[in-house]
């Protein structure tokens, strides 16, 4: 098991540099730089940034600068907002996407694997449909459409939810739905599906020949086999949606991470691009790492190899 | 003839030996043509009453975004004057003195937007842009995908092993990221190319729209990828394949004339299913400004725009979200029949 996590750890280590490499090298050789887009900027001020930020070295020497300064830690200055290391833009941003991800994500589970399973349980009968039917319209929709149809109606119509900011509770909730909309729904559509071949096992007609209760063998038996789909899917998702979607931060003005990132795209924040980048990859793997322990801890059968 | 009751001797009858009359004949005659994959296929398809309104949901949408604009009275890009921000059913000014001089002015169905364009025309033209976008990103990841899972599988060992970590590193690389980046990349060359002559679509489909569909074929192909791999690991042991390799068929035709051809099913039911997570990332990318050029309209694009105004002209917002969510789910549940007629075992 050891063994099995530290190359798992090697893995990813390897992953997260491939990227963090491919990254940089496809950032820097799109024409255009960080201090192109400022207006009325002279070419000698421009070579003083230029020079400050050791962007007119040869890019290789950048590129073994970078590594060995991200390697101890230090992800350097932004370029674009002054007098702020990419450290604590990240600390600082990351914590607010990371909330509203988090509750969205727990939203997501608690309302999909019990309606999923109610859905499995009740097949073919009323309700069973009508969950179907809102779990396929659930991934039709996409999550400007959400944000917006919420907007008009919680925050234009009825104003009894405030729109922008994200200072008291009443602020979480339209984020929170917007995001956790879709997969609730897909969670649902799993869990339907897994807890459907796991009913026509076997051992569920053992559990109830042998007299256990209902309960007990659709939780101990039925849920904890049908549970591993959803957990794959889980994994990954939640490193998304914790680093912050850019589409609900946008409409509901919240300062998050995924905000951060898209700005520092079109802006060419070079460091932040990179800063961001490793931290949402490190984010992923690290995530399916938990995904393939937690799969050994819910079902003993597998082998991790 | 008395017969002995222990004796083996057959009770002969000599009418068995005559020749079969006719009758006889027609009832051993194969009346059916036999059910080929494609036959069986849509037999079920047809019986599925959800795919068959999706379908038709389907057509209906592109009759109207391919058909009905070239004769439409409106263009997408044409300014009517005094004719902004025109409610449903409204006439500008304008509009009402022409109608009363008797004169014919066909209404606009869904109003009109700031700029006093009509509505209806530019969501018509919106969904165009995203089901064009939806058929042909999808082809571009179907003819990758396949090809690039086949290979993989086909050969195995170390040539899988480098390839599929390529794929694991794609999937790592946050998508947004390389979308930007390559738009900003692409302008140039692009730009260069409108210059060039036999290149002049460039312009009128919009730069943005070209590096979507590089992104695409760059970046999505990937699931389609592992999706076919699976298939081929699987049909490669097939014995037809031994057969096919030791009669000399060489690699390449064995991939194209066997393995794809056998993962059909897989492959129809994938890209149904692609057309709409590809139509839902161009709306989404609309919707960042990244999409297509103005005043191309997408249907992200128009609810992009429409935010803005959502106080006093939410009609702006729904009708492209409402039309946008309607195509992704008719071709979801479509995608859903297919499978289950062409794909019976992946059903659950």
């Amino acid at each position: 098991m050891l063994k099995y996590i530290a190359k798992r750890i090697g893995l990813a280590i390897v992953t997260i540099w491939a990227v963090a490499t491919i990254t940089f090298f496809l950032m820097n050789m799109v024409p255009g730089g960080p201090f192109l887009s400022e207006k009325a900027i002279s070419p000698q001020a421009q070579a003083a940034l230029e020079a400050k930020y050791g962007l007119d070295k040869p890019l290789f020497e950048q590129y073994i600068t970078y590594m060995k300064d991200a390697l101890h830690g230090d992800f350097g200055d932004s370029l674009k907002q002054r007098g702020r290391t990419v450290m604590s833009i990240i600390t600082k941003k990351f914590p607010v996407s990371a909330r509203v991800g988090g509750m969205a994500v727990l939203v997501a589970l608690c309302v999909g694997v019990p309606l999923g399973c109610v859905a499995a349980i009740r097949r073919g009968k009323f309700v069973d449909s009508f969950i179907s039917v809102v779990a396929t319209c659930g991934i039709a929709v996409p999550s400007f459409v959400i944000c917006t149809v919420l907007m008009y109606f919680f925050g234009v119509k009825l104003k009894i939810l405030p729109t922008l900011g994200l200072t008291s509770w009443k602020h979480y909730i339209m984020p929170v739905i917007a995001l956790a909309f879709y997969p609730t729904a897909y969670i649902m559509r799993l869990t339907r599906s897994s807890m459907l071949d796991v009913l026509g096992q076997d051992y569920m007609r053992t559990a109830r020949a042998k007299g256990l209760s209902q309960v007990i063998s659709l939780f101990k038996h039925a849920l904890r086999n049908a549970i591993l789909p959803v957990i794959t899917y889980v994994g990954p998702m939640l490193a998304y949606t914790l680093s912050g979607s850019f589409v609900v931060e946008k409409i509901f003005t919240i300062p998050g991470l995924g905000g951060e990132f898209i700005g520092s795209i079109t802006s060419r924040d070079y460091t932040v691009i990179m800063g961001t980048t490793i931290f949402l990859a490190t984010l992923i793997t690290i995530m399916n790492v938990v995904v393939d322990i937690v799969y050994k801890i819910v079902d003993p059968r597998i082998k991790l190899k | 003839m008395k017969q002995n009751p222990i004796s083996f001797q057959l009770k002969l009858n000599p009418e068995d030996f005559l020749p079969a009359t006719e009758e006889e004949k027609e009832s051993l005659v194969i009346m059916r043509e036999s059910v080929s994959f494609w036959k069986d296929g849509f037999r079920r398809l047809v019986k599925n009453k959800v795919a068959m309104v999706s379908i038709v949901v389907i057509l209906i949408v592109m009759v109207f975004s391919f058909i009905v604009p070239s004769f439409y009275p409106y263009s997408y890009k044409e300014q009517a004057k005094g004719a902004n921000n025109l409610k449903p059913m409204q006439y500008s000014e304008q509009e009402l003195e022409a109608k009363a001089a008797g004169e014919k002015v066909f209404p606009h169905i869904f109003g009109t937007d700031k700029l006093g364009r009509d509505y209806a025309i530019r969501v018509m033209m919106g969904s165009r842009i995203s089901l064009l976008v939806g058929l042909i990103a999808t082809a571009i990841i179907l003819v990758i995908g396949s090809a690039y899972g086949s290979i993989a599988a086909f050969f195995g060992g170390w040539v899988d092993l480098i390839m599929m970590r390529i794929v694991d590193m794609i999937y790592t690389i946050p998508d947004v990221l390389l979308i930007v980046l390559l738009s900003f990349a692409l302008k140039a060359p692009l730009a260069g190319l409108m210059g060039i002559q036999g290149f002049g679509w460039v312009r009128t489909v919009g730069e943005n729209l070209i590096s979507i569909f590089i992104v695409f074929a760059l970046l999505y192909w990937v699931g389609m990828a592992r999706m076919v791999r699976s298939q081929v690991l699987m049909l490669k042991e097939s014995e037809y394949v031994t057969a096919a390799r030791a009669l000399g068929v060489s690699n390449g035709k064995i991939i194209k004339k066997h393995l794809l051809t056998n993962c059909i099913g897989t492959l129809i039911v994938t890209t149904t299913l692609q057309i709409p997570s590809s139509i839902f990332t161009e709306s989404f990318l609309s919707f960042l400004g990244l999409g297509v050029a103005v005043p191309l309209p997408s249907l992200g694009s128009l609810a992009s725009e429409a935010i803005n105004g959502l106080n006093t002209y939410p009609h702006l917002l729904f009708i492209p979200a409402a039309l946008i969510s309607l195509i992704i789910l008719s071709f979801n549940l479509l995608g859903d029949g297919l499978r289950d007629a062409f794909d019976p075992k992946l059903k659950n």
